[in-house]
């Protein structure tokens, strides 16, 4: 992905909802993977110059991996605060940097890992439990 | 209630008719896209300001029933064109978000 690329942003995390019904997982999963795959992927346009998103689906569990070659986030505990934002304007007027997309993926992953390292990027895994009864 | 009858009640205008014939229940209303992705709901009219390309993700994602533009706001090409690749229903108010919210909420809940 390439940062600032508002055209394409938003169509992975459709994309990745695509592939995950076809595969037959759980639709409460993918509605789950599709709002943080789209938090992730705004994130990775706003703040970075690029950066990759993986999908994996395992029989027991989905995860999505964002890794990017941005700034890095100072305070992740900061950054996990609903309404805490570091956007530019022109993003906030668009509707991005409410300080929501960090609240919302851990609102809809069962588990979100977050690694950054200043001036280098961020990796940030996203589990998602398929609980098969609900199939 | 249908989107289509919906949109006849209240005079709203379809720019990208996907479905129709889908149930309303309710409506949001927010030019927020991370706060439509976490208290929308599936059937929602979402009314909002917003009209770049990534409102047709967010609708996609949360599952409503379609976006409403107020204020007479109109779609531009580029968005129109993705709301049509992914079936999203894209429609048009001429009344402002707090009129046709109104509107909404007393077609639906009388």
């Amino acid at each position: 992905m390439v940062g600032l690329d508002l055209e394409r942003a938003g169509q992975v995390s459709t994309e990745v909802q695509r592939v995950l019904r076809k595969l037959g997982v759980e639709p409460e999963v993918v509605r789950r993977a599709g709002i943080v795959c789209f938090e992730g992927e705004m994130n990775i346009v706003l703040y970075t110059p690029g950066g990759r998103i993986i999908l994996l689906v395992y029989d027991d569990r989905v995860e999505l991996i964002f890794s990017d070659q941005g700034p890095g986030i100072p305070d992740i505990e900061l950054a996990r605060q609903p309404g805490y934002s570091t956007a530019p304007d022109w993003a906030r007027e668009l509707g991005f940097g409410s300080g929501m997309g960090l609240p919302n993926m851990e609102a809809n992953a069962d588990r979100l890992e977050i690694r950054s390292r200043l001036g280098e990027g961020t990796v940030i895994r996203a589990t998602f439990f398929r609980r098969r009864d609900e199939a | 209630m249908k989107l289509e009858e919906v949109a006849e009640r209240l005079g709203l205008e379809f720019w990208v008719r996907a479905d129709p014939e889908v149930e309303v229940r309710g409506g949001y209303v927010s030019d927020l896209l991370s706060d439509v992705l976490a208290h929308a709901e599936a059937g929602d009219l979402w009314i909002t300001h917003q009209r770049h390309l990534n409102v047709v993700a967010v609708a996609k994602l949360r599952g409503v029933a379609g976006i409403v533009l107020a204020r007479g706001l109109q779609p531009g090409p580029e968005t129109l064109r993705r709301a049509q690749q992914e079936g999203v229903n894209l429609l048009t108010s001429p009344e402002d978000a707090f009129d046709t919210a109104g509107r909404l909420h007393r077609l639906l809940f009388p």
